[in-house]
């Protein structure tokens, strides 16, 4: 392999070097940080026109096999040295096809914010990220042994240019290494191994180096990761992100021994990993971590006012080559990512995963938007596929409009702001509600309606007909009922009299109270006659009217010793008796009205219960 | 509902002004304030209240079983569920055709299992229409809610439905009670609590149901209760096998009915149509199948059927003739000759095959100890043995008291109501005391009765403190304070004991039914809502430690085994495995095959050599076991290996139960019989736990579930390796090797 691609780049450096050769790197300082399962590159180029003509683009190359796990390219300016450095400019990036490039190579171009004039020289920094590039050796090991990694490159800068002056760091996360390309100018101090500095080496050098070192860094790989974003206008954002996870290291074979496991975790697991964490935004509330069978009961949350943390532990300890699947999912206030500009509300939500250094080898970002959305566009700050559908959640009559921004190869550097514009009137927030509203309403009105009507099928049998009858009666008794409760309350109006006037002494006033009374009660009469006389032809009503007969008597009983006593107190009023005096003479009189008073409830009950 | 006595209150004071404007109700209210001194009447009164205590009680119900979702999550318990979520799931997936032809390979392998056919569809259908029918209104929810909450749920039907009985067989105010019993009744909450997604769930609604719809029709002779009563038993049929005993108490009670001379034109018209139909209709499910006309436990519905007939016939024939002499002659030619035919059509049908003999579970409910000597797998099911009075007290508390008050109380009312009613609890106490699992059967009865018994107390005892002085009124007039008289019912108006003596005993049973909602609650959170799945126990510290060993275990299996993978366990976990795992199991806890299951008996119990050669012919890949000597866990696999031996031995004479006995003694330790410590289960349940420190000041290998040191610490294994052990070791996965290369 190595040789092949000597003689690709030996084709490659006769084919290009009259072409673009103007440009010159002056130096070149890689490190390359192999401390977490993703590699990153760091390079900083001082590039240099020598050519005539103005230069505005510079061309980056990367060998395909690297292009394969290159899941993030990013190129800035840097203006500065050391710790002052400031990252002024973010630089376009894009792929391009040169012709005559051989296939193995993939080229990037780099625009320069100005145009490089002769003899002009710039510096940028171009951060690269690469997945899966760290190899496990060998790819099966035991719970107890140690995980080895295999990590492959060029000792020289790949450029199509002449590099002047360059060198190397692979920083490496411990200090033990099993084993690593030796060539000149290779030194080791610590966990950091330097190549270099070389210089002068001509377009396309190439000098393969192997890296072998032990490393126990988590090797979480996302499969797939689907992020779901519902929002709702009623003032939250809910989260669902469904993980489906695997340990990329070295796969486990042999026992898993418990026993070891749990005596001497450390030494006696070190490939595996226990636990994720994840950073999620502040104010993040109703935290669940789930999967298909249930809840997970080992997790911890962190919260302060910058974040919050949310340590996660799988149901079992993750060896190489085993798998899991959970779900998290959380809420978070609304005023937090929506906003409001030109007329259009937009989301401005983070795209990536929020679980510390996990490779995600194929992303669903999908945002639910609330039902009645429309006119929905999406900016993202790099190239993402973008598709539409709907979904259909509580009391959605249509769907909800459902954006779906699908990614492979998908780091922590991915997590930036994306944005999604779209229009919604405040209205149509209280569809819902009043969707609910009408629900019951109708409910209710159908069942008002079922009762008032007469669904019996044969309107001429005798047991609807007597139905029928029975209840003109009780509807008639019930009239009664009530004529004789009005009768009632004029008594207690008299009685009130009666009342008044020991505190008053108005005579005036109680009489005429009574008058009045005397011809309520007339009236009543008048009214109770034509039904009474309905029940005594009425043949359904043949077994309660002696009851109602007697309801009437009685009360007009009680009406009549009413009035007596009224009018024997009045009188005693008129005569100015004293107050022991008219008690004897209206005794008798208010012992039988307590009495039949008494059985008229009592028929009046009787009745009702019927 | 529960609002409008507040409304009422609030309209009072405001005397006759207008009502405030709106409901069509409050209206009707206050033209009854404005007019009857700001009363109901009481027949509303009372409506109101019978309908505020139902809401309640419905409510009440339903509440009460949520214990376990509010402790742990919303989840499926124990085994039986996890199936009938499994087959839910695929309905509401695939459709109900897919699930009626629905071949299942990953059970029972390498036989498979007909699903569609052998099972009862009732509750996966019923959870699948909940669920459609959500849909259809558009709320998201997710089916596991709905499985979870379909036993609650139908338990709060339940209440109404024991209403509806109780207001048939004795008045409105028993079957209140009855509601309110049955909605916290220990005996019903142990099957129906949320997540106890079974068969029994909607089957004790169905079969009240059903009792109720047929008592309705022989109490009224309407067509239409039997016909309901049909679809009724149609329900419980499709839902639980448990609707034998609906159609052998039936018949039963028509007998009885036509032995004490109770027959009526109201008992034919019930009975014929309700068992012509239910039988037609109970066919159409294809687990049950012919087995009404073809099997000796439906015959007695089919006799009772013939023999009603035969009485119609005699009382037309009866009507017919004025001559008694000659209808006595008549009468005795006819009965022979229909005994005669009865006797020979059974006899022929028995002899020729074509009706089945009584099954084994059949025998076992008639002869308790038939199982213990026949059928060991019948008798391992802990839920099968036979009842001990405590766990009558624990599932009943009062009520148990009150039963044998409220078959007084109907004796001293028969009707054919009271009777059905009657001999529903006898036949169902009876059976409770068979077996553990049919307390659920006999508490709807016992609620009922009871109810009937507090009912008729409490209401003589009011009615003592009603009855109106005769005219012992003072002057002050006013109805205001009028005690009103109650109708004058069933009471006779003498009175044994006065007013204080009545105050007295009515405390003494509010007493009593306060204690009983107390214990029952006691009862359902303690002991009932515990999904068996998740395990807790009390920490040092008194904090609340939870095992998830299971799922830790079977969401192993489901993503670190291969998807073919045939996982051997006992049959206790197979329906957990399968549903949560995902994985073949080679059995489950469909025990239709009983010489499958010894298969796994006998290479549980075989020595390692002899068991791989078992698994190698099954396919096995990996075997899982629960263990339970680090948590203190009792109900493992060693602790269950007794009926592995019992019923591998049963069918492979090899297996013999002595050799695993020192003395008639089981043991583990290291005075335990030599083929019980190098046995696979032992091997698998005990590998590497020597070298394990359990307790502190015991020696290593020191067994919590038993309390012993166990006797083989140096246990090595040849042809299996261990996959996985959970953090609490409760369940341990072995992997099997492939066989060695010959050269």
């Amino acid at each position: 392999m190595g040789l092949r691609l000597d003689l690709l780049l030996l084709a490659a450096a006769l084919l290009f070097s009259p072409a673009l050769s103007d440009l010159v790197i002056l130096k070149v300082d890689r490190r390359v940080d192999l401390t977490s399962q993703i590699v990153r590159v760091t390079s900083t180029l001082k590039v240099e026109n020598n050519g005539k003509d103005a230069v505005t683009e510079v061309l980056l190359v990367f060998p395909d096999r690297q292009v394969k796990n290159l899941a993030y390219l990013f190129a800035v300016s840097s203006a500065g040295k050391g710790k002052a450095k400031s990252y002024s400019h973010t630089l376009s990036v894009n792929e391009i096809n040169l012709k005559g490039m051989p296939p193995s190579l993939v080229g990037y171009l780099v625009s320069l914010p100005e145009p490089l004039g002769k003899g002009e020289s710039y510096t940028l920094d171009v951060l690269a990220v690469y997945t899966h590039s760290l190899k496990p050796f060998p790819e099966k090991i035991t719970q107890a042994d140690i995980q080895l990694l295999v990590f492959e490159d060029s000792a020289y800068y790949l450029s199509p240019y002449e590099v002047k002056a360059q060198s190397l760091t692979v920083k490496l996360p411990q200090a033990r290494i099993e084993s690593y390309t030796r060539i000149e100018n290779t030194k080791l101090h610590g966990s950091d191994i330097k190549y270099g500095p070389y210089e002068n080496l001509p377009p396309f050098s190439h000098s393969p180096i192997v890296v072998h070192f032990e490393s126990n860094r988590p090797f979480a790989v996302a499969r797939e990761l689907v992020r779901e974003v519902e929002i709702s206008h009623w003032g939250n954002v809910q989260v669902t992100e469904y993980y489906n996870v695997v340990n990329r290291g070295s796969e486990i074979t042999g026992e898993f021994s418990r026993l070891e496991f749990q005596a001497r975790p450390h030494i006696r697991g070190p490939s595996s990993f226990r636990n994720l964490v994840a950073k999620l935004p502040p104010r993040t509330h109703s935290v669940y971590y789930r999967d298909e069978i249930g809840n997970i009961s080992t997790s911890h949350l962190w919260s302060d006012s910058k974040k919050t943390e949310l340590e996660i532990e799988p149901r079992y300890p993750m060896f190489g080559g085993w798998r899991t699947a959970f779900t998290i999912g959380y809420g978070l206030p609304l005023q937090d990512f929506l906003f409001e500009s030109e007329g259009k509300r937009f989301l401005n939500f983070s795209f990536g995963s929020p679980i510390n250094e996990i490779i995600v080898d194929t992303l669903f970002m999908k945002i639910v938007l609330p039902e009645g959305s429309n006119d929905i566009t999406v900016t993202a700050p790099f190239p993402i596929k973008e598709s539409r559908e709907t979904k259909l959640s509580h009391l959605d009559l249509v769907g909800r409009p459902v954006i779906i921004l699908e990614k492979s190869n998908v780091v922590p550097e991915h997590n930036q702001y994306f944005q999604v514009y779209y229009t919604f009137s405040g209205i149509s927030m209280l569809r819902e509600p009043l969707m609910l509203i009408f629900g019951f309403f109708f409910l209710f009105i159908t069942y008002i309606l079922y009762m008032h009507a007469d669904i019996s099928i044969s309107k001429s049998s005798p047991s609807y007909l007597a139905k029928m009858q029975w209840e003109e009666v009780q509807a008639v008794i019930q009239q009664v009922e009530n004529i004789v409760s009005r009768c009632l309350a004029v008594h207690e109006k008299l009685e009130a009299s009666l009342q008044d006037l020991s505190r008053t002494g108005v005579v005036q006033a109680c009489k005429s109270v009574r008058k009045s009374a005397d011809s309520t009660l007339k009236e009543l009469y008048k009214e109770m006659k034509p039904l009474l006389s309905f029940l005594q032809s009425s043949s359904q009503a043949a077994h309660i009217l002696p009851k109602v007969e007697e309801l009437v008597t009685k009360e007009r009983e009680l009406q009549e010793k009413l009035m007596t006593k009224h009018l024997t107190v009045v009188d005693c009023y008129e005569k100015k008796l004293g107050g022991r005096e008219i008690e004897n003479r209206i005794n008798a009189h208010q012992q039988k009205i307590t009495v039949l008073r008494q059985e008229v409830d009592d028929l009046l009950d009787y009745i009702d219960e019927l | 509902m529960g609002e409008k006595p507040n409304q009422a209150n609030s309209v009072s004071p405001s005397a006759t002004s207008a009502a405030p404007a709106g409901s069509k109700s409050s209206d009707l209210l206050s033209r009854h304030f404005s007019i009857r001194s700001l009363k109901l009447k009481t027949k509303e009164q009372e409506l109101l209240l019978r309908v505020t205590v139902l809401c309640l009680v419905y409510v009440l119900a339903f509440i009460t079983r949520l214990f376990s979702v509010l402790r742990y999550e919303s989840m499926i318990h124990e085994f039986d569920p996890y199936f009938n979520y499994r087959t839910t799931l695929f309905l509401t997936e695939k459709g109900f055709y897919e699930f009626w032809n629905w071949f299942d390979s990953e059970s029972w392998y390498p036989l498979g299992r007909i699903i569609g056919g052998t099972l009862y569809p009732g509750l996966m259908v019923t959870a699948a229409l909940i669920y459609w029918t959500l849909k259809v209104l558009r709320f998201a929810v997710h089916i596991r809610e709905v499985c979870v909450l379909t036993a609650p749920f139908f338990a709060s039907n339940t209440t109404l439905v024991a209403y509806f009985f109780g207001k048939e067989i004795w008045d409105s105010g028993a079957g209140l009670v009855a509601a309110a019993l049955i909605a916290i009744c220990p005996g019903y909450i142990s099957r129906s609590v949320a997540g106890s997604y079974d068969n029994e769930g909607v089957a004790i609604f169905a079969l009240i149901f059903t009792f109720y719809l047929f008592v309705k029709a022989v109490n009224t002779g309407s067509l239409a209760w039997s016909l309901a009563s049909a679809f009724g038993y149609f329900y419980m049929v499709s839902a639980w096998g448990g609707y034998v005993f609906i159609i052998n108490l039936i018949p039963l009670y028509v007998l009885v009915l036509l032995i004490t001379g109770r027959y009526s034109m109201r008992l034919y018209v019930a009975y014929n149509s309700m068992y012509i139909l239910g039988m037609l209709l109970a066919m159409q499910i294809r687990f049950v199948g012919f087995q009404h006309v073809q099997s000796g436990e439906h015959m007695a519905a089919m006799g009772v059927f013939f023999l009603l007939q035969v009485f119609y016939f005699l009382d037309w024939v009866k009507h017919q003739l004025n001559d008694t002499k000659l209808f006595q002659a008549f009468l005795r030619i006819t009965v022979t000759s229909a005994v005669v035919v009865g006797a020979l059509a059974l006899g022929v049908g028995t002899a020729s095959g074509y009706i089945s003999p009584w099954t084994g579970r059949f025998y076992s409910l008639l002869d308790p100890t038939y199982a213990k000597d026949h059928i060991p797998i019948i008798a391992s099911v802990s839920e099968h043995q036979p009842t001990a009075w405590s766990s009558f007290m624990f599932d009943f508390q009062i009520l148990l008291f009150l039963f044998p008050a409220g078959l007084y109380f109907c004796f001293k009312r028969l009707s054919d109501a009271t009777i059905f009613i009657v001999m529903y609890g006898l036949t169902s106490m009876y059976f409770a005391g068979v077996m553990v699992r049919l307390i659920l059967v006999a508490t709807p009865a016992v609620c009922l009765i009871s109810a009937i018994a507090v009912s008729a107390t409490i209401k003589n005892l009011t009615q003592v403190l009603r009855a109106k002085p005769k005219i012992v009124h003072s002057c002050s007039s006013k109805g205001g304070s009028s005690a009103k008289t109650s109708s004058k019912g069933l009471l006779d108006q003498s009175q044994p004991i006065g007013k204080n003596g009545a105050i007295a005993l009515l405390f003494g049973a509010f007493y009593l039914l306060s204690k009983y909602a107390t214990h029952c609650t006691w009862v359902t959170s303690e002991a009932y809502s515990s999904p068996s799945i998740v395990l807790a126990a009390r920490g040092a510290h008194g904090n609340r430690v939870i095992f998830d060993d299971y799922r830790e275990a079977y969401f192993w299996l489901r993503q670190n085994t291969p998807p073919d993978a045939k996982v051997m366990s006992w049959w206790d976990y197979g329906y957990q495995i399968t549903a949560m795992g995902n994985r073949t199991v080679i059995v489950d806890n469909n025990t239709w095959n009983n010489t499958h299951i010894a298969t796994v008996g006998r290479a549980m119990s075989s020595y390692e050599d002899e068991a791989y050669e078992i698994m190698r012919s099954l396919d096995v890949s990996y075997v899982l076991v629960v263990f339970g000597g680090v948590t203190g866990y009792s109900s493992d696999d060693i602790n269950k290996f007794l009926w592995m031996v019992r019923i591998g031995g049963g069918v492979f004479p090899v297996i013999k139960e002595p050799d695993y006995l020192v003395n008639g003694n089981y043991r583990v330790d290291k005075g335990a019989a030599p083929k019980m410590l190098n046995c696979l289960m032992y091997k698998l349940s005990y590998y590497r736990f020597g070298e394990l420190t359990t307790e502190y000041g015991k020696p290593p290998g020191y067994d919590r579930a038993r309390g012993v040191e166990i006797g083989n610490k140096d246990i090595k294994l040849e042809f299996l390796e261990e996959a996985f052990t959970t953090s609490n070791w409760i369940v341990r996965i072995y992997k099997v090797k492939p066989p060695k290369n010959r050269w």
